[in-house]
């Protein structure tokens, strides 16, 4: 009775064994979305279930029924809804062409998305929004077939000095940011008005003098973070194979000094020498119609 | 004990057997054809790149676009000619498949090259270019190669075409062709292309052109003999 046993699973095994091959070879199925999702914000797990409430009450008038950002007020906006089926987002934490982490997307529903359509969901609480999130992977089959990336390494930020800034200012033209961002950070460089995004609709870059905000939040490790993961599906790349970690902070320093609305610390500290006054004050735009101080 | 043994190394051997039927040795049938047009083609508008003058000095006559190239008897060039249907899918090779950038062009402006196959892009210009390949199947990534800096190292695991641009540089566009198996060929002059190595079946032959989309047909092999295939693109005047 054993030995039959044993010869069939031997069987077994010799005649799965070439058709497991032989499936490789053919057209595998493309995998599909899971209808249940689950994300973990902390101690928070959300539900898509209890996200797709939401969903169909809050956000499905931009976003569209199907998540893939064709709602009814889509074509009305200038930068079009997400696209939760391609399943490509502008702020993570993890590397280009990766998929974020789950505390990114619930960091974007809290915070929204400055000059875009997307306003701020904080007034939702966080079960909500951890609820959405979980929702939201429910669209795309990269959330079954693909892990997030590994969070990119942010190491501790350096004591800001002159010299720190002077090399922002170094790396800024040698990576060309201004190629986009304009010499002086106004969104206007050779290159600005001929930028689309991946929906072919035309994109502005940061204007960094028009307030403190950048889209994926205002804090310096915000910043940091931007230009070492790039903003994915905008013209915006990753600069992590290119900028030494060290080096970012002194990208990120120089960056605040072109702010010059937003009173930060590295803005003081600049202003505090004859140079950087001198820069700071040629770019100052006295009398401008809305008073920002914003050349026209 | 010793008999069930016996009976499995059998089955074995009859299951590596069966393998080995499956893929037979590369020898066999040839498709080969040119690839044409039909029409009036678009005149290609010349780039300015005034805005880049590290690129700009490196040319004394303006650069076409190659959205549409055109060679000698009506040939289309540029047509990435593969077959989609009818042959297993091969392992990716282990020679990298080589994106340069130079002079603010994309060299070769479409690349053809397997799924999971290494993609070497590298950068000889004295300015920062940024590589964007716009995929809907595989991911989408985007990142910045200054001047001097490595190649970069990247794979695709989905067969897909798709176009690459740098969006510093609007005018810099191509095309990534990601293909299952390794019986392909990119038109060149003259519009001729071979797809060696057949073994006996039908196959489906598809030709991708990035301005006049993509034509299929049909083919049965038979032995080692060589069928040609043409395609006809109607060109376009705008």
């Amino acid at each position: 009775m054993l030995n039959i046993k044993k010869i069939c699973l031997n069987v077994a095994v010799a005649l799965i064994l070439p058709t497991a091959v032989f499936a490789q070879q053919a057209d595998q199925p493309p995998a599909k979305p899971s209808k249940h999702m689950e994300s973990h914000i902390g101690n928070m797990t959300g539900h898509s279930e209890a996200g797709a409430q939401l969903y169909y009450r809050y956000c499905w008038g931009c976003h569209g029924a199907r998540g893939n950002g064709d709602g009814e007020n889509a074509p009305y906006l200038n930068i079009l809804p997400r696209n939760f089926v391609a399943a490509t987002f502008k702020c993570r934490s993890t590397p280009t062409g990766t998929l974020p982490l789950d505390s990114d997307l619930y960091n974007s529903i809290g915070r929204g998305f400055n000059f875009t359509n997307m306003p701020s969901w904080i007034a939702l609480t966080a079960q909500n929004r951890a609820d959405l999130v979980a929702f939201i992977k429910t669209f795309s089959a990269r959330w079954v077939t693909e892990k997030p990336g590994d969070p990119i390494q942010i190491p501790t930020e350096p004591k800001l000095t002159v010299e720190s800034i002077k090399h922002g200012g170094e790396l800024f033209q040698k990576l060309e940011c201004w190629k986009c961002h304009g010499q002086e950070g106004r969104g206007d460089g050779p290159s600005a008005s001929t930028l689309t995004d991946s929906n072919d609709q035309p994109i502005r870059p940061y204007n960094f003098t028009s307030d403190n905000r950048s889209k994926c939040g205002r804090t310096n490790a915000d910043l940091y973070k931007i230009f070492m993961t790039g903003l994915d599906g905008t013209p915006m790349p990753s600069f992590a194979d290119v900028v030494k970690p060290e080096e970012a902070w002194d990208l990120v320093h120089y960056l605040r000094t072109l702010q010059y609305n937003n009173k930060s610390p590295e803005l003081a500290l600049w202003i505090s020498t004859p140079e950087g006054k001198a820069i700071v004050e040629a770019k100052r735009v006295e009398n401008t119609n809305t008073g920002s101080g914003v050349k026209p | 004990m010793q008999r069930h043994h016996v009976v499995f190394a059998g089955l074995a051997m009859l299951a590596a057997s069966a393998v080995a039927i499956a893929r037979p040795a590369p020898a066999g049938g040839t498709v080969s054809g040119k690839v044409t047009y039909d029409g009036t083609p678009a005149k290609m508008k010349p780039i300015d790149m005034s805005k880049e003058p590290s690129c700009a000095k490196m040319y004394t006559t303006p650069q076409l676009a190659e959205t549409v190239v055109t060679g000698s008897g009506n040939s289309l060039e540029n047509v990435v000619v593969y077959i989609s249907a009818g042959a297993p899918d091969d392992p990716a090779p282990s020679t990298a498949a080589v994106f340069t950038q130079k002079g603010c062009r994309y060299i070769p402006h479409i690349l053809a090259f397997q799924v999971n196959q290494e993609l070497k892009i590298q950068n000889e210009d004295q300015t920062s270019h940024n590589i964007h390949p716009l995929p809907k199947l595989n991911r989408e990534w985007n990142k910045s190669q200054p001047p001097g800096t490595p190649p970069i190292s990247e794979k695709y695991d989905k067969a897909e075409i798709f176009p690459v641009k740098c969006n510093v540089h609007p005018w810099m566009h191509g095309t990534f062709a990601v293909l299952k198996n390794s019986h392909y060929a990119v038109t060149g002059d003259g519009g001729g292309f071979s797809l060696a190595n057949l073994p006996p079946g039908k196959y489906t032959i598809t030709a991708y052109h990035e301005s006049y989309g993509d034509q299929s047909q049909d083919v049965t092999i038979a032995g080692s003999e060589t069928k040609t295939v043409n395609f006809v693109f109607k060109a376009k005047p705008y």
